[in-house]
């Protein structure tokens, strides 16, 4: 339908206008809780690395089946979230359950129940991918039964079956990314933490991840939990949170974040601007002035007005496009810097390293 | 950046949904936490058997130490020693005891160097007991440092030392004991190091100060006081011992000899049986085995 609004050079984010039109829908169904008991919830959650407060208390629950994001700079208290969220490191304060179960005192009930992919590697490449799979279905006592078929299926997943004897050494480092995600589902997870899962990809190989865990979730009952800070990665996921300085500072659905920091644009470029300006406040008491060449105006949620203005409208209209604020503006008026210009600066620097310091157990 | 965020987005079309094999992961139980155990064993055996390179280097020490430096000094000793009997003899089991010392330290190195490369995180977020873990690390260290002294046990002929089924099977048996305690110690230190270079800089200092006092290259008896307790205090004489025992009640030589150069651990006068000694290093290893163990149930 509004998919075939047409669309103009120069309108930028017109590229947007296809695929938020399934969030009408879709929200309904993805939003949290729907009266389902959370896979994971956290409550409190603090952790002091000596003077350092990584995390500053933080709460936030999970839905079965949702996708959800930790979107903020290098040093936000992303890592240490999910390390301790995957039993990895103890909190300082607060809880967090994971699958029903507790993470600091129901260690393996948690493992049981969640698959893992790191930031970087941990795959053994000394090892073949087959060799690095089976390791993992022996540690994780997955029966003997189901680890050659189940084997084959997640490495068919996302194509690397054919090279299931060579040596990981010898693999791109996408490849290497996806088979860790292959190995992460092996023992069926009901929650996949996603630490930062594309970083350090080249943009193709991003997008071929995205479409391995896109796929995943049709295929698995899954909750997936992952980390970012790119922002058009943070733009799949059903809801985000917005950590920074170890707080968060907003969470919601991608579509309802940036619907919070302000209106779409829309422009039309018609055959008569003046009527099209005196039709709009006529008909939907919109304010609306000529920028750029074109009719410009701000309303809610653009993709859905646009259905409005083409059978409710009188002037002729050439052509539509609207842009969205995007969730560098939402962070942006979040946490009142840019997510570059945050990891930029010096204590964030400083943070990471010392994260980098005890991120090695 | 708009046709990258279109990349981004699912894939179309209505995803193939294949039949979902279905993988449930059991509680905890002995068999599975003996699973793991045996996968971490068996990871060492492929890592040793693909490392062709690192068990030729790892025999380079032992064949200098024997071969050369006992060539060399059999000129000077060989006076002292009684007729018949090769410096060389006297030094291989010292000798094949070191060929498992640094193969034992370095696959417990693997430890720090699977940290830094990010594999251990995979085995330490697994459901499975930390003491399983570091069972199935020390007990694969074992068996292939005990594979790399069986190497060198093929070069016991050149050494006079006979191929005697009832010696090698001690021999094995004793270099496994060795190993086992030599990993055991190696992952405990390797629990707490998490520098590589530290790590190895560190085992080094140990290891040759361990070698040197074990009476590898010289007999026990008759050695200055402070000698004595350094080498009674050294763990690695309590397996050298009866390894060269072992050699020597092989080599049907006159008891007078075996008593000069093959003789019983002696504490103060007492002589140590060859239980108590094989069990002090046993008894070593499992206790630092279990230092290991509840280093790795620690958590950040």
């Amino acid at each position: 339908m509004a998919a075939n609004t047409g669309t103009q050079p120069g309108a930028a984010a017109s590229g947007r206008v296809s695929s938020p039109l399934a969030a009408p829908g879709g929200n309904g169904q993805r939003a949290t809780g729907n009266g389902r008991q959370p896979v994971i919830s956290v409550s409190g959650l603090t952790k002091r690395y000596g003077e350092v407060e990584a995390v500053r208390g933080i709460d936030f629950e999970v839905a079965r089946g949702e996708t959800f994001g930790f979107l903020g700079p290098n040093g936000a208290g992303k890592t240490t979230t999910i390390k301790i969220l995957c039993t990895l490191a103890n909190a300082t304060d607060g809880t967090a359950q994971v699958a029903g179960h507790d993470t600091a005192t129901e260690r393996d009930a948690v493992r049981r129940n969640i698959g893992l992919v790191f930031q970087d590697t941990t795959l053994d490449t000394y090892l073949t991918a087959e060799q690095n799979l089976r390791f993992h279905a022996e540690l994780y006592g997955v029966p003997k039964p189901a680890v050659q078929p189940r084997m084959r299926q997640v490495m068919d997943m996302v194509g690397l079956w054919d090279r299931k004897d060579s040596l990981v050494s010898t693999f791109s480092g996408g490849m290497q990314r996806r088979l860790e995600i292959a190995r992460g589902l092996l023992h069926a997870p009901h929650v996949l933490f996603l630490d930062e899962p594309t970083v350090g990809l080249d943009p193709q190989t991003r997008s071929s991840i995205w479409k391995y865990i896109n796929d995943l979730k049709q295929r698995e009952d899954i909750t997936i939990f992952l980390t970012t800070h790119y922002m058009d990665e943070a733009e799949n996921c059903d809801r985000i949170a917005i950590i920074d300085h170890g707080k968060i500072v907003a969470i919601d659905t991608p579509e309802a974040l940036k619907a919070s920091v302000g209106k779409d644009r829309v422009q039309i470029h018609t055959a008569d601007d003046p009527a099209a300006i005196a039709a709009l406040a006529s008909t939907f008491g919109i304010e609306a002035a000529v920028r750029e060449g074109a009719v410009t105006f701000s309303v809610s949620s653009g993709e859905q007005f646009v259905p409005r203005l083409f059978s409710e409208f009188s002037v002729p209209i050439r052509s539509v496009s609207v842009s969205r604020p995007s969730l560098d503006d939402v962070f942006m008026s979040y946490t009142g810097s840019t997510i570059r210009d945050a990891e930029a600066s010096g204590t964030d620097a400083m943070r990471q390293m010392v994260q980098r310091f005890r991120g090695r157990r | 950046m708009a046709t990258q965020t279109t990349d981004l987005t699912p894939a179309p079309g209505p995803a193939v949904l294949i039949e979902e094999i279905r993988v449930a992961v059991p509680e905890r139980g002995l068999r599975h936490d003996l699973r793991a155990v045996i996968i971490i064993w068996r990871r060492e055996l492929i890592r040793f058997r693909t490392d062709r390179l690192r068990a030729i280097t790892a025999l380079v020490q032992p064949v200098l130490f024997l071969f050369v430096l006992g060539t060399g000094l059999s000129a000077l000793a060989g006076r002292s020693l009684p007729p018949g009997v090769d410096f060389k003899t006297f030094i291989y089991p010292g000798v094949l005891a070191m060929s498992v010392l640094f193969t034992a330290i370095f696959s417990a190195a693997s430890i720090v160097w699977d940290r830094e490369f990010g594999f251990l995180r995979e085995i330490l977020v697994a459901p499975v007991g930390r003491a399983s873990i570091v069972i199935g690390k020390c007990l694969g260290g074992a068996t292939i440092a005990t594979f790399q002294g069986v190497i060198f046990l093929v070069l016991a002929g050149l050494a006079h030392v006979p191929y005697n089924p009832l010696l090698i099977l001690t021999l094995i048996g004793e270099l496994l004991l060795l190993s086992f305690t030599l990993t055991a110690f190696g992952v405990m230190m390797a629990a707490r190091i998490k520098q590589f270079q530290a790590f190895m800089a560190l085992t080094q200092m140990l290891v040759m100060p361990l070698f040197f006092l074990s009476g590898a290259l010289y007999p026990l008896n008759g050695l200055p006081t402070w000698l004595t307790v350094l080498t009674r205090i050294d763990p690695l004489t309590y397996v050298v011992g009866p390894m060269r025992q072992a050699v020597f009640t092989h080599l049907s030589l006159p008891a007078a000899v075996d008593a000069k150069l093959a003789p019983a651990i002696s504490w103060g006068g007492w002589q140590v049986p060859l239980w108590l000694s094989l069990g002090i290093v046993a008894v070593m290893g499992l206790g630092m085995m279990s230092v290991a163990i509840a280093e790795f149930r620690k958590t950040e």
